[in-house]
């Protein structure tokens, strides 16, 4: 069960793997998530689907390695297995009646906006892609965004790949040069959703970010996942994860989103080490 | 001549003081001098009220003769006739409130000690029976059960002995439903629970672990694409409520269902798995409920200096078994009745660091029959605390709900059905347990369980 078909490297912290998965792959659509986890101890993290192939009966599942079991994850090669998928989870993107949407990604986020720019572009929707990156070799996913968007825009923060600049800078000269949205959907960290929802509420277009929360069951039962938008609690799991970027308050998901920095790191070192001593 | 010792041989226990720095089981078990002692304090009463009591109609007395004789496989297999999980009910009924209440021993001095021996009788058979059960004559219908909790395990059982082939659909990675992700360990240890689990399995259901119904697979797909010709729904009422109080999604603030979540099923305890969880040392459980004791008793496990209670009524409406109660005080923690709580404060860093509280005092009884808590004015105080817990109970799911068109639901969200055959609104779908009556007890949800197989089986293979 849930054994990894491809493991393609996409940058050196990003990786895609390909899952047999016929049961999600038949239900998936862009903006729904899985819950994973690597081993019998393993936590239960969520991750977007990335891309589905129905006749196949595969989904791809894109992460950054920034903790313990993404780290653990990363380990497992094709052939491997994992121990538990589920899902999938979560409300989809609403893409319906969509004429003109500007698609923002940022980082490995663009993992979560490039299923949704697909499925605008192959509706007929006009994608304008605006992608950013922190430097050259962290750039994943160009080609296929080149492929499903009318305009595409490159940024890297230090200026080595595309144009020097911010996911915001490249927005706002496209908005002030007089394109008009029905939508501008938003993926990345929560600051830079933070900033593009900031931007487009001056400019008055409806913006949906994606939240990346903590999650356990993925269901609706913890409620460790819950944000506040609008004033109203609600849980990115089952309410979402898309929301209204202007009712979002990110100040809030992002304190939330670091709880367990300290532990995390502390499991990654180990997790590290372990593999360093298994390597000797 | 029975024995006429007007209390109950008294359960072994850890030490309160030791127990409550570890996870191992509280209440030890009877040995078999106290399970052969207490069985003779049964008077086999004629009309036997004990039967009645129980939900699932366990006969008691039968049970208790066998043991008081020593056939303790032989008093096993009466209570297996009657319940799927004979050592998870020795544990988590309220036996005080059911079976117990109204025995005729209980008149005069304490009621036999039903649970203790119901526990001592399946421990004994999972500790020395190794056969496997016989698996029955397949009769050839197909159900579904959906969630693996008490409801749903027992109606898979009941169902999986008429000969049905039955499958379980679980939407977490473990199955057992509140039993692995809710019951703590200490109470309910989760080796228990898979041997149970596990015979049900060598009875031929089939477990699918890691199914949501509604996303995976809906309802109506498992009719009439997967071959099923009934369904139970069991899926509990797994959704926490809040108070809706200003900082409740500060960090540290925690649903009961999120904190036992990580403690039980993802066992964030232990130091060899990746889940975490907040180390904490001033705790506050809102609720007064056993799912409220069970979050103060494992926050106290996990190293908190001081755990507190909240809750706003006083010590004689607290919904929790008396048991409970009295455990969670001998190890310390702290009752912080007839006050409520209307704030939680944080730090810049949005960290919790205490809980504003409102003093109660009760007033006229309300719809509940219990005593009206009302607020005393100017009487705001405030709890230091770094972590707090709501623990103010759960509703059903939506999600079966708005999957299945024409299922029929309570506007509180518990699903309609007829009492007791579990029927819905919609043929052959079946619902009980907390999916229909909101948060209860194991047991009650285990009853619902086994009357909805007795409708399912007169549906699906009538008597000629």
């Amino acid at each position: 069960m849930y054994k990894i078909l491809k493991k393609v490297n996409l940058n050196p912290t990003v990786t895609l793997m390909e899952i047999d998965a016929p049961l999600i792959a038949a239900k998936a659509e862009p903006g729904q998530f899985v819950i994973l986890r690597v081993n019998e101890e393993g936590e239960r993290i969520p991750l977007t689907v990335a891309d589905f192939d129905r006749s196949k009966g595969s989904i791809n599942i894109i992460f950054q390695i920034v903790g313990a079991t993404t780290e653990l994850l990363n380990l497992k090669q094709e052939g491997d297995s994992l121990q538990d998928l589920v899902g999938p989870l979560g409300v989809p993107s609403h893409t319906e009646g969509l004429k003109k949407v500007a698609v923002v990604g940022g980082g490995v986020g663009c993992a979560i906006a490039y299923p949704i720019a697909k499925k605008l572009h192959e509706q007929g929707t006009v994608v304008h892609a605006v992608v950013g990156f922190k430097t050259k070799d962290l750039v994943i996913l160009e080609d296929e965004f080149e492929k499903v968007s009318d305009r595409m825009i490159m940024m890297t923060d230090d200026g080595s790949y595309g144009d020097k600049g911010l996911v915001t800078d490249a927005l706002k000269a496209l908005l002030d040069a007089g394109e008009q949205y029905d939508e501008v959907i938003a993926i990345g960290p929560v600051i830079m959703m933070k900033f593009v929802s900031l931007l487009t509420k001056q400019y008055n277009i409806k913006t949906v970010v994606s939240m990346n929360s903590i999650m356990i069951d993925g269901t609706g039962m913890c409620g460790c996942c819950r944000l506040t938008v609008g004033g109203e609690t609600k849980f990115a799991c089952v309410d979402g994860p898309d929301f209204d970027g202007h009712q979002v308050n990110f100040d809030e998901a992002m304190q939330r989103g670091v709880m367990y920095r300290d532990f995390e790191q502390k499991c990654h070192q180990d997790v590290c080490n372990l593999y360093k001593m298994e390597v000797k | 001549m029975a024995n006429m010792s007007l209390k109950k041989n008294e359960m072994p226990a850890q030490d309160p003081h030791v127990r409550n720095c570890n996870f191992q089981e509280v209440a030890l078990g009877y040995t078999e001098a106290m399970a052969l002692d207490e069985a003779t304090r049964c008077l086999n009463c004629k009309h036997s009220p004990c039967i009645a009591g129980c939900p699932v109609e366990i006969n008691i007395p039968a049970f208790v003769m066998k043991t008081a004789q020593g056939e303790f496989e032989e008093a096993y297999q009466i209570i297996a006739k009657d319940s799927s999980l004979p050592a998870v009910c020795g544990r988590v009924c309220p036996q005080e409130s059911q079976c117990e209440l109204v025995c005729v021993r209980g008149i005069k001095g304490e009621p036999v000690g039903i649970g203790r021996l119901e526990r001592y009788v399946a421990d004994r058979h999972i500790d020395n029976v190794k056969e496997k059960p016989v698996k029955p004559e397949p009769n050839g219908h197909k159900v579904a059960v959906i969630g693996s909790g008490p409801a749903g395990l027992t109606c898979a059982g009941d169902l999986a002995k008429r000969g049905y082939d039955v499958t379980i659909f679980e939407a977490l990675h473990t199955p057992g439903g509140v039993l692995v992700y809710g019951i703590p360990e200490f109470r309910l240890p989760k080796a228990i629970v898979k041997k149970e689990i596990d015979g049900l399995k060598e009875l031929g259901v089939t477990i699918r672990t890691n199914m949501v119904i509604g996303r995976s697979v809906s309802v109506d797909e498992l009719l009439t694409e997967h071959g099923f010709e009934a369904i139970f729904i069991g899926s509990g009422a797994g959704l926490p409520m809040f108070m809706h109080i200003p900082g409740e999604n500060l960090k540290g603030v925690y649903s009961a269902n999120e904190y036992l979540t990580r403690v039980n099923l993802m066992k964030a305890y232990r130091s060899d798995t990746a889940t975490p969880i907040k180390k904490s040392n001033r705790v506050a459980v809102v609720g007064g409920g056993n799912v409220a004791m069970d979050a103060a008793r494992c926050a106290k496990r996990l190293g908190a200096e001081e755990v507190y209670i909240v809750y706003r009524r006083s010590e004689e409406e607290l919904p929790a078994r008396a048991e409970e109660v009295e455990h969670a005080k001998e190890e310390g923690i702290i009752f912080k009745l007839l006050n409520n709580p209307v704030r939680i404060l944080g730090d810049e860093q949005l960290c919790v660091t205490g809980m504003e509280c409102l003093e109660m005092k009760l007033g006229e009884p309300d719809d509940s029959g219990r005593r009206r808590p009302i607020p005393v004015e100017g009487s705001e105080w405030t709890l230091p605390v770094d972590t707090v817990i709501m623990a103010i109970g759960t509703s059903p799911n939506p999600l079966i709900k708005s999957t299945t068109q024409g299922l029929e639901t309570q506007k509180w969200g518990g699903i309609i059905a007829e009492e007791p055959s579990g029927k819905t609104s919609r043929e052959h779908i079946y619902a009980g347990g907390d999916a229909v009556t909101g948060a209860a007890t194991v047991i009650l949800a285990m009853g619902a369980g086994k009357c909805a197989a007795r409708a399912i089986d007169e549906e699906l293979n009538p008597k000629q």
